[in-house]
């Protein structure tokens, strides 16, 4: 007979409020094994552990289990409790009442029948647990950052400068990501490149930092500790080993009018070239579907001026493995763009803002290139229709955010903030212009942020309209921009030379499949979800990859910076050790009753299945059986639903133990 | 928002198979944003759908359930890759194996729900639960569990001996 104990917590009021704890501890007592059932205030808090500590000794309980929330929440708590105890962790168990009971049911009497229930499956979940020993695994000390923005940089700059090797993989050709595209950064006006590019430098020149540009992730193997990644190199079509970074070829490509797509398409760049003159690797590469070269044939004027001869138009893609013990997972941001709805998107375009169609009506990020003082016009203010310096300027708020019946809910966070330094730049290069915003609300949390924004308002003169724009279209010249004034209550007209956009910040393009791969969550938005909101908002809910920036949600600079030194932080905690204990849950092989179909081999996806000969005192040959690799299994149970003689069994979720659960229905 | 106060004749007994990492997330998420649901589910969880037999579905059938629900990640976001895929292949051959038994395919529901998606648990939940409710009990099943007096054990003398025969 079993001797298990019932802990059913309160939660405060969160569980109380609606199930009778009092009742499922009582009824909990009556089931046949338990020798003792409490309920208590705060089963988390000490006090409560202290409880369950005393209890394990006093009443000899060879069970626990914990009705309170659930066991994504405190399942390590409660196991470490039992351990301190004397029981081995796993057989501590935990009834959820609270998620899946209390906070989604409103009646009393059915709440606590239910409560009841769930205690009772959970409890012949216990009884029929085994003691299990964790299994320990080498760490490899040597991280994966994927995204080469300021998040990623700061990352892989920490995580190096702390001895550990770490492989940095950008998309682009070059690292820097949307803060190199910056202008002046807020609060403080400084020059953004100013800042960023000797990050970059220093990740380009550290010994502990193998840098991949113009790569992609190609798949992802292996587990927290143990990943094995592979990285597509794609054809840059010079090689990086001989090119000094001279920059002949870019002078001399005969096809020089591509619109750069680091300045948003407002700047020329030839078919050969660098994203921008501070690029790292200052390596070239070649955009091959505009180079006359690979489109017909004919040229080849790059390869013939080039010293060093590192111009290499049979250059193909290339693959590499790379062994890492953990991922930091740092892709940033697109902004939204509303010209047109792309094409099975649930989001709404604004037809009626006219952005693709009239062009001076611009986003805030070619703003920011306009500004720049390395942007298409030197950093003057010109639009582009015409290239005359505008007179009048309207900003827009929250085009895309906030917008709940467009299909964004959320709020871009950076756009108050950012409109506002648009503004001053815009008053301090063009003395006589005029501001304009049409504002939903100024947010602005962050130090120094609303003094900044006050700035903006009171001492440079920008026009602050509460309301939102519900039309613009072109008079002459000029862009009449029509919306309302809520707080005076009427309707105004503004002839507008240039109008900028503060569209939605959105997850890049392909975070979904990147996920897929990595096998992370993400939500409807596709940024990426963290372990938790508040208690783990660097660490995925799969052990061993870390969120750094905008790709888990809206972010500004020193949220990136903050965020990607505590991704850093954690994976140094993770290489702090030489073996981590890892999850026990795994499959085992009756090897009496296994017939070595391996059935469970074409199955794994792990392949953690080997073939086992099994051999008698001769040496001669028994049969083969299968074996499971304790440090690759993932732990799903395929294999045991799969195989046909049930010789194989995942611990922790064994069919007695869930066939028992069954018959407690 | 399912209305709490209302009585019902018959309350049907709602089993759910889940996988931990997605549906049982996505039910968690439910609780947090308080969403409200029908309280006759009873919530199994498993590492992967891909760990679920479907023996499992017969015997909570047997064993008074009146419907069964199986939840897990979305096909390709699987946390172990692949677990899902096979799900979804046995669950098809088992399906037409249970409507070709005569079971009414309405008790039983496949579905994928994210770790993001309180909202489609509730929905789920709260369709089968009144779809079942509209259906009524599920007699069949359990008068089998009468007639068969079969304790679940592997302990009969017969197996013994096939077993013993293999070692």
């Amino acid at each position: 007979m079993s001797r298990i104990g019932v802990f059913v917590c309160h939660c405060g009021e969160n569980i109380s409020r609606t199930v009778d704890v009092e009742q499922v501890a009582k009824a909990a007592g009556e089931i046949p094994g338990v020798a003792f059932a409490c309920d208590y205030k705060y089963m988390c808090s000490d006090p409560g552990q202290s409880l369950l500590k005393k209890a394990v000794a006093e009443h000899k309980l060879d069970g626990v289990l914990v009705a309170a929330c659930s066991p994504r929440m405190h399942e390590k708590t409660f196991r470490k409790a039992t351990e301190s105890a004397g029981l081995n962790p796993y057989l501590c168990e935990m009834a959820n009442i609270r998620e899946h009971c209390s906070w989604v049911h409103e009646d009393r009497a059915m709440a606590t029948a239910k409560a009841k229930d769930i205690v009772k499956l959970m409890v012949e979940r216990v009884r029929k647990g085994k003691s299990l020993a964790p299994i320990t695994v080498p760490v490899t000390k040597r991280a994966l950052v994927i995204g080469g923005g300021i998040a990623g940089i700061q990352a892989a700059l920490d995580i190096a400068d702390a001895g550990h090797q770490v492989v940095l993989v950008e998309r682009d050709p070059s690292i820097g990501g949307h803060m190199a595209q910056l202008s002046e950064t807020f609060p403080t006006l400084d020059c953004s490149q100013c800042i960023m590019t000797p990050k970059m430098v220093d990740v380009a020149n550290h010994p502990n930092i193998t840098l991949y540009t113009y790569s992609e992730i190609e798949k992802v193997e292996g587990y927290i500790g143990n990943f094995q990644v592979t990285v597509k190199h794609k054809a840059r079509s010079v090689d990086e080993s001989k090119c000094t970074g001279c920059g002949i070829c870019m002078t001399k490509c005969p096809k020089k009018k591509i619109p750069n797509e680091f300045d948003q398409g407002h700047g020329m760049r030839p078919a050969i070239y660098v994203p921008f003159p501070q690029a790292v690797p200052n390596t070239p590469v070649i955009d091959r579907e505009n180079c006359t070269m690979f489109q017909s044939g004919k040229c080849g004027v790059c390869a013939k001026v080039c010293g060093p001869g590192a111009v290499d138009y049979q250059q193909k893609d290339r693959l590499s493995v790379e062994d890492v013990g953990a991922i930091v997972v740092a892709t940033g941001f697109k902004l939204y763009t509303i010209d047109r709805k792309p094409e099975g998107s649930p989001i709404q375009g604004y037809g009626e803002f006219g952005y693709g169609t009239i062009p001076d009506i611009i986003d805030g990020m070619t703003f920011e290139r306009l500004a720049s003082a390395s942007g298409p016009t030197g950093g003057k203010i010109l639009r582009p229709s015409d290239g005359k310096e505008p007179k009048q300027v309207v900003f827009i708020q929250c085009v895309g955010s906030r917008a709940r019946e467009k299909g964004i809910s959320y709020c871009s966070k950076v756009c108050c903030m950012y409109t506002a330094k648009h503004t001053m730049l815009y008053h301090h290069k063009v003395h006589d212009g005029q501001a304009y915003v049409f504002f939903m609300d100024a947010r602005t949390p962050g130090k120094g942020y609303d003094e900044f924004w006050r700035r903006a308002v009171e001492e440079e003169e920008a026009v602050y309209i509460r309301g939102m724009v519900s039309r613009m279209y072109q008079r002459g010249g000029k862009i009449v921009v029509m919306g309302s004034d809520i707080q005076v209550g009427v309707q105004v007209e503004i002839e507008a030379d240039l109008v900028v956009l503060a569209t939605a910040v959105q997850p890049q393009d392909g975070a979904d499949l990147l996920a897929q791969k990595l096998g992370i969550s993400y939500d409807k938005y596709n940024f990426y979800s963290e372990a938790h909101a508040k208690l783990k908002p660097v660490e995925c809910a799969t052990a061993g990859i870390y969120l750094a920036g905008a790709c888990q949600g809206p972010k500004d600079i020193p949220d990136t910076v903050s965020q990607a030194s505590a991704a850093a932080a954690k994976v140094m905690t993770l290489f702090a050790k030489d073996q981590m204990e890892r999850d026990p849950v795994v499959a085992k092989v009756n090897e009496k009753y296994c017939v070595g179909c391996f059935a469970c081999k074409k199955v794994c996806a792990y392949g953690a299945i080997e073939e086992k000969e099994i051999r008698d005192r001769q040496g001669n040959l028994v049969k083969k059986v299968a074996y499971v690799n304790p440090g690759v299994c993932g732990g799903c149970g395929t294999c045991q639903a799969t195989c046909p003689s049930k010789s194989i069994e995942l611990d922790g979720y064994t069919d007695e133990q869930i066939m028992a659960m069954i018959e407690a229905l | 928002m399912h209305a709490a106060a209302t009585q019902h004749e018959f309350e049907p007994k709602i089993v759910a198979f889940v996988c931990t990492w997605c549906t049982y997330a996505g039910a968690d998420l439910a609780g947090t944003s308080r969403m409200q649901y029908p309280p006759n589910v009873r919530v199994l969880k498993f590492p992967c759908t891909g760990r679920i037999d479907p023996v499992f579905i017969l015997r909570a059938f047997q064993k008074g359930a009146d419907g069964v629900l199986v939840s897990g990640c979305h096909p390709g976001d699987c946390h172990y890759m692949a677990g899902n895929f096979h799900a979804r292949r046995r669950f098809a051959a088992f399906r037409a194996l249970l409507d070709f038994v005569g079971v009414d395919l309405n008790r039983l529901q496949f579905s994928w729900v994210s770790a993001a998606e309180g909202g489609k648990w509730v929905e789920v939940v709260t369709e089968l639960t009144e779809r079942v409710r509209s259906m009524g009990p599920m007699p069949e099943f359990k008068e089998l569990e009468h007639e068969e007096q079969w304790s679940g054990a592997i302990n009969t003398p017969e197996l013994k001996e096939a077993y013993d025969s293999i070692g």
